[in-house]
């Protein structure tokens, strides 16, 4: 912002119906969505006993959970892989996913304060909310890696993959919050359902179960939710399944993206009603 | 060179958004059953069709142009749509019609503190209020300390701001905000808040932002400080331009409808009502220049349709740098014993020891037990003009009297071979004896 020297001429009139998504302008304030990452880490785990242990201890009871009722007792098949395993891996990403969710959904309700009082591109605050979960996520995958030490599990090369799952997972958790959160300004039931969306999602990403279970062209078809190619794909990079082929990848990159970009016009075009109604 | 130009700018509100500030699924499934198409719609558009929803203009054809280097006050009551102006020239909300163009790097204030996180320490709150306010992380880093010692917070800086006092918290967010260097700055009532010599600080920093020639637009209620800064006020009321010009002509104006009948402040719960406000001089004539010495009278016109028993009433005059004197019912305790029916009461400041400068007239009035009848506000402003060599005073810098301590009292200088000097700025020389 500083390089501009020559007077920046700033045009103020009522915009109307779908706009530019002005990237360029969030870039050059790449800077406060540091500083508003940065606050997210710092103070998530303010006044917590346990601190950041919560990013691990959260997917890590679940995945005890998982695998006393499905593993031990209903017999879920894990594609021959030890079932603790085979669900934490999947688990990792989808905390990222489910916490990035509910968090973002609420981030411009609790950014009221900020939004009514000085202007900055708004996308700033759901992406900053989101990418600050990236913490977390790293807390969780070194719990992953341990455990697949402690199995013996060894790693293919397929690892070189994993940041691009990763990015998968962030695309689709930022796509959704882009809906969400906007929606919420308007209509604030949005928070109470956005727990429920999450349980469904759960259960509907093969987390819990193997995507084996369904045959193909299905399978590929279930790629529709991208979290099944950000699952999939986690799975394959690390645990050595054969359950990602790029069809299913493909086809959840595709919809990640779409959601996405939907998201974000959608938002840009609510924007300039937030600090009306927030 | 122009740097704010404003051409019919109009905003909207929806009426009853106060009450309820966003729609439930609830209401849109009501609506999407007796009107499914039209609702439908509402999801992407927030109105709908061709239903009439009740609204209000919050401004209306508003236009101005600021020239760069203009420090212009924008003044009104509350409501008039000044704080609605200046959140759309930050481009926090959008307007509903119109056009405004801004010509440089722009920086606003409508709140010291903006985002302060009580866990986080005094220093990341720095970094992180910067930031929101549009600084960049080196330009931070070089005045970090300049804004904590402008702060006086050098031995907090660790500690969570949660921990600080309002006054610390106060002093650390405006040390910021004052650091912010843009070359048009847009400030809302930011000196509403904290005590007096807070106030102090900032209208000092104020001044010297104001004079190293950026533009500033300043919205106050004190009168004070807007003429003591702005060389220009534009005086806005319901939404609409009711004045703009140089500062003393609009601020006298702008004073002068509280007096004109105008002026009410009901408070509807003890059907009370200040229904005037009228400054007069010695002579019983409504006037808002005075000359030093000269009587001052104040004049409040009430309606009490259930009797009052033992008001606290208060008038303080506050000077540019702060209160100068007041008189104040609970010290004296003298004073109306009952307010009833419509009636008028009178205080008279005698000889009024303040020099050639701006000031303000503030009151209040509280019931017994301290429920505020009338909270506490400007209610009229006047200026002292006059040539203090006539009093006597013939030192170097007298015609500096507006920059100095405003309240004279009368004094004398015993010297050395005894002779005595008295000043006096109850008599002009032509009339001592």
């Amino acid at each position: 912002m500083e390089a501009v020297k020559e007077r920046p001429v700033l045009i103020i009139e009522p915009t109307r119906g779908w706009v530019s998504l002005r990237l360029k302008e969030l870039w050059e304030y790449h800077e406060l969505l540091y500083f508003l990452i940065w606050r997210d880490i710092k103070v998530r785990y303010k006044q917590t006993v346990l601190g950041a242990a919560w990013a691990i201890i959260q997917p890590f009871m679940t995945m005890i959970v998982f695998s006393l009722f499905f593993g031990k007792l209903a017999k879920v098949p894990s594609d021959n892989i030890p079932y603790p395993i085979f669900s934490y891996a999947a688990l990792v990403p989808w905390t990222f996913f489910a916490n990035g969710l509910s968090l973002s959904t609420n981030s411009l309700v609790s950014s009221a304060h900020l939004i009514k009082k000085i202007y900055f591109p708004r996308l700033a605050i759901p992406i900053a909310t989101v990418l600050s979960g990236v913490v977390d996520f790293l807390l969780a995958f070194a719990v992953l890696i341990v455990m697949i030490f402690f199995y013996g599990l060894v790693p293919t090369l397929n690892v070189v993959w994993l940041p691009l799952f990763l990015l998968l997972a962030l695309t689709t958790c930022l796509g959704v919050s882009l809906w969400l959160t906007s929606l919420n300004v308007q209509y604030r039931d949005v928070r109470y359902i956005v727990p429920f969306i999450v349980q469904f999602w759960m259960f509907a990403t093969p987390i819990a179960y193997p995507s084996s279970l369904l045959d193909e062209p299905w399978r590929t078809f279930y790629g529709v939710n991208p979290m099944v190619g950000v699952v999939e794909g986690f799975r394959w990079a690390l645990l050595g399944t054969d359950t990602a082929p790029g069809p299913v990848i493909m086809v959840s990159a595709i919809a990640s993206v779409l959601i996405l970009i939907g998201g974000l016009y959608y938002f840009r075009r609510m924007e300039k009603t937030f600090a009306d109604l927030v | 060179m122009v740097a704010i130009k404003i051409e019919g700018l109009s905003k909207q509100y929806r009426l009853g958004r106060k009450q309820k500030s966003y729609r439930t699924l609830r209401d849109s499934a009501v609506d999407a059953f007796t009107r499914s198409f039209q609702a439908i719609r509402s999801i992407g558009k927030r109105t709908n069709g061709g239903e009439q929803i009740p609204s209000i203009w919050a401004l209306r054809d508003i236009s101005a142009e600021i020239r760069e280097g203009e420090v212009v006050g924008l003044i009104g009551r509350n409501g008039a749509g000044k704080s609605t102006l200046l959140k759309i020239l930050s481009r926090i909300t959008d307007p509903t019609e119109g056009h405004a163009e801004i010509c440089g790097r722009i920086g606003s204030l409508l709140e010291v503190g903006t985002g302060f996180h009580p866990e986080l320490t005094g220093r990341e709150n720095v970094f992180l209020n910067g930031a929101i306010l549009g600084m960049a992380k080196k330009e931070i880093e070089r005045k970090f300390d300049e804004i904590v010692a402008f702060a006086e917070v050098e031995r907090f800086v660790d500690t969570p701001v949660k921990h600080y006092s309002s006054g610390m918290y106060l002093r650390l967010a405006f040390a910021v905000a004052a650091h912010l260097e843009p070359e048009i700055l847009l400030v809302d009532e930011v000196l509403a808040v904290g005590d007096a010599s807070f106030q102090q600080k900032c209208l000092g920093k104020m001044g010297e932002v104001a004079e190293t020639g950026r533009t500033v637009l300043f919205v106050s209620h004190n009168m004070g400080a807007v003429t003591g800064l702005c060389n220009r006020a534009i005086w806005i009321d319901n939404g609409s331009v009711m004045a703009d010009g140089p500062v003393d002509d609009v601020t006298q104006q702008y004073l002068r409808s509280f007096s004109s009948g105008s002026f009410s402040h009901v408070n509807e719960a003890f059907e009370f009502q200040v229904t005037s406000v009228v400054i007069r001089d010695g002579r019983g004539e409504p006037s808002f220049q005075f000359s030093p010495g000269d009587d001052l009278v104040v004049e409040v016109g009430f309606r009490a349709d259930k009797p009052i028993k033992d008001p606290y009433i208060w008038i303080i005059v506050d000077s540019v740098r702060g209160p100068c004197f007041a008189a104040n019912t609970l010290l004296d305790g003298s004073a109306p014993q009952m307010l009833e029916g419509e009636g008028r009461f009178v205080c008279r400041f005698k000889s009024i020891p303040l020099l050639p400068q701006s000031y303000t007239i503030r009151m209040g009035i509280s019931a017994l037990g301290g429920k505020p009848l009338m909270k506490q506000q400007e209610v009229a402003s006047f200026s002292v003009v006059g040539d203090l060599s006539e009093y006597g005073f013939k030192g170097e810098y007298q015609t500096r009297a507006a920059r100095s301590v405003p309240v004279m009292i009368p004094y004398e200088w015993v010297l050395s071979d005894g002779s005595v000097v008295s000043m006096d700025l109850r008599f002009k020389q032509g009339m001592v004896s």
